[in-house]
């Protein structure tokens, strides 16, 4: 555990005073899609802004490759360490290559501004993520969908082993987040890519994450495989739900069904 | 997978070794050659013509020194500093113009809008009123006041140790305000003449300028603008946001302080070569924008459509109501009206469609 890349230590996070994550500590598994569950506020988006030295902590550190991410490069980091935002912005009118081309930011100089590795990478991000036949149309008419797809050829096109991604399917339909997941399933298994995603959903949580991570109050509550770890009374203890766990009939990981109202239960 | 497409269509130019790349947008390179002969061909006929016309070939003549008598006189002495702060302004604006766009998001965001303008103008009616100072003292002035004006907003506009543009336009709105009723208060309590000469430096006007504005305009944007050139790749990782521009590796804070101080003493040295001239940086950026179609923060098509804009904007100027001299900021000015409601009523016709 103590050789993962990515790792936390002591950590402190806080917005203009206010603690909002404290004394976490947190390794992350190499080459795992780690998913962070937990309430609204509970500090999630957060450890993942402290994560990607978005916020720099209070107390503790955040460690890269075994030195503090702060005391390092950012250009540098960010060759190794990407994040895809929860709402990034769209400069008026740019088309969705060159968006995605902007990705390569970090791999670029005043001289070496478009090489080949640049063109073939955003050429891959945009076959991976489905999106290379809307590389000429300006992103503003894309649908929602299209558009979480082309961030994330954006983030892809960055080429970083390790990736964090803060809420991904949020504005997305069911299929739509579904072929997110599957993409970042893929991503992990065939590239060996480091992935920590957080996410609203725990189903797809269980179903998609090789390490849970469980916070409420700005703590980790409990972290592990799903199927270690999740059971009803995990469940309660985190979100205050009453639910029952079952198995899911595809693929056997945990499947959280939230307890009925007591005069909407099906009698049996 | 298929054979991975260009995705961007632009092509490549590459060194053997790799260790130089460039990326060629096609259609920006050629409109910005254009532009650069427009505007060449500009400053010669502003060169040309006047009170005392001269054939091309006289001009050309003078310009390699190789002039007779007068027209090396009026060639060099008289036309070729007023073109030259023209093109140096306009460029300058453009630029500015360009920055304070990208970085506030906002297509009306302008050095006026951060309040460097109006800081300018109230330092030189100062100097011009108050001191009854002239020419280089006036500039001079007008500088210092324009830098201070920038300091103050960014520093209330400040909040939590960052800076949201959005904030910099509402405080430079405000601040603007003020200077705005402080110049009038200068101009109700000084004498008539002055008065009168501080109405015309408000205007923005580039009679009379000779090298003494023209030399330290140039100076100066030797060093601003390739400073501007180099911060702008970072400037459009900027554009994606606070999070998506961190990841990639920009120290945001400290970028956007580094374009808002580079963009603020271009805008502060041009305005102290020709007063406070209207819509350039507002239109510029937009315009160059709509020629190009190039992805980029395009400074470089901003700096030669402003550099147009104002060459033709002076000559038009000088020469429609000869002998009378109109200044530039009003012909300008003019135009900027016009513009400005054409942009409101297509952007908002763009966001119906959308």
């Amino acid at each position: 555990m103590s050789g993962d890349r990515l790792r936390a230590a002591g950590l402190r996070l806080a917005y203009d005073g206010r603690v909002v994550v404290d004394d976490l500590s947190v390794s992350i598994p190499d080459g795992g899609l780690t998913v962070v569950v937990g309430p609204n506020a509970c500090g999630k988006s957060t450890l993942l802004r402290g994560l990607a030295r978005m916020l720099r902590p209070r107390a503790g550190a955040v460690l890269l490759d075994g030195a503090a991410i702060t005391a390092q490069p950012s250009k540098r980091v960010a060759r190794r360490l990407g994040l895809l935002p929860q709402s990034p912005v769209a400069p008026d009118a740019i088309t969705v290559g060159d968006l995605v081309a902007r990705g390569r930011y970090p791999h670029q100089g005043l001289l070496r501004q478009w090489s080949a590795d640049d063109e073939r990478a955003v050429a891959e991000a945009l076959a991976a993520t489905g999106t290379a036949e809307l590389a000429d149309r300006p992103v503003d008419e894309l649908s929602g969908g299209q558009r979480q797809r082309v961030w994330l050829a954006m983030a892809l096109a960055q080429e970083t082993p390790i990736l964090l991604l803060d809420e991904p399917t949020t504005f997305l339909d069911i299929a739509h987040q579904v072929e997110v997941l599957d993409l970042l399933a893929e991503l992990r298994e065939q590239r060996g890519h480091t992935l920590v995603a957080v996410l609203h959903d725990l189903n797809h949580a269980c179903r998609y994450a090789t390490h849970l991570i469980a916070m409420r109050d700005g703590r980790i509550v409990a972290q592990g495989p799903p199927g270690e770890i999740v059971d009803a009374a995990l469940v309660e203890a985190v979100f205050g739900l009453r639910c029952q766990v079952i198995d899911d009939p595809q693929t056997g990981t945990p499947l959280v069904v939230p307890a009925a109202r007591d005069g909407a239960r099906r009698r049996a | 997978m298929s054979a991975p497409v260009p995705a961007v269509r632009a092509p490549a130019v590459r060194s053997p070794g790799g260790r130089l790349s460039l990326r060629v947008h096609r259609r920006g390179a050629l409109v910005c050659a254009a532009l650069a002969a427009a505007a060449v061909a500009a400053a010669l006929a502003g060169l040309a013509l006047g009170d005392y016309p001269l054939s091309p070939g006289e001009v050309v003549a003078a310009l390699a020194g190789r002039g007779d008598g007068p027209a090396d006189v009026i060639v060099t002495e008289l036309r070729l500093p007023r073109v030259v702060c023209a093109l140096a302004v306009g460029a300058a604006l453009g630029v500015a113009g360009a920055i304070f766009q990208r970085l506030t998001r906002n297509p009306l965001g302008s050095p006026d809008v951060i309040g460097v303008t109006y800081g300018s103008a109230a330092g030189a009616v100062a100097m011009i009123v108050a001191v009854g100072a002239r020419q280089s003292a006036v500039s001079a002035g007008a500088l210092g006041a324009g830098l201070a004006t920038a300091a103050a907003v960014h520093l209330l506009a400040r909040r939590d140790g960052a800076v949201q543009g959005y904030r910099l336009v509402l405080v430079g709105i405000g601040v603007s305000a003020m200077l705005l009723a402080v110049i009038d208060s200068l101009l109700a309590r000084g004498r008539i003449e002055e008065a009168r000469e501080a109405a015309v430096w408000i205007a923005g006007s580039l009679d009379g300028r000779g090298w003494a504005q023209a030399t330290p305009l140039v100076a100066a944007l030797a060093v601003l603008l390739p400073a501007a050139l180099a911060l702008s790749p970072r400037l459009a990782v900027l554009e994606l946001g606070d999070d998506a521009a961190a990841a990639l590796g920009v120290a945001v804070e400290r970028t956007r302080l580094a374009l808002i101080v580079v963009a603020v003493a271009i805008a502060a040295a041009a305005t102290a070569a020709a007063g406070p001239i209207a819509f350039v940086a507002l239109a510029a950026p937009q315009i160059a924008r709509r020629l190009t179609r190039t992805p980029g923060p395009g400074l470089v098509g901003a700096a030669l459509t402003g550099a147009l804009l104002l060459q033709a904007g002076d000559l038009a100027a000088q020469r429609l109501l000869a002998p009378d001299q109109l200044p530039v900021g009003i012909a300008t000015g003019a135009l900027g009206g016009v513009y400005l409601a054409w942009l409101l009523a297509s952007e908002r016709r763009g966001r119906r469609r959308a």
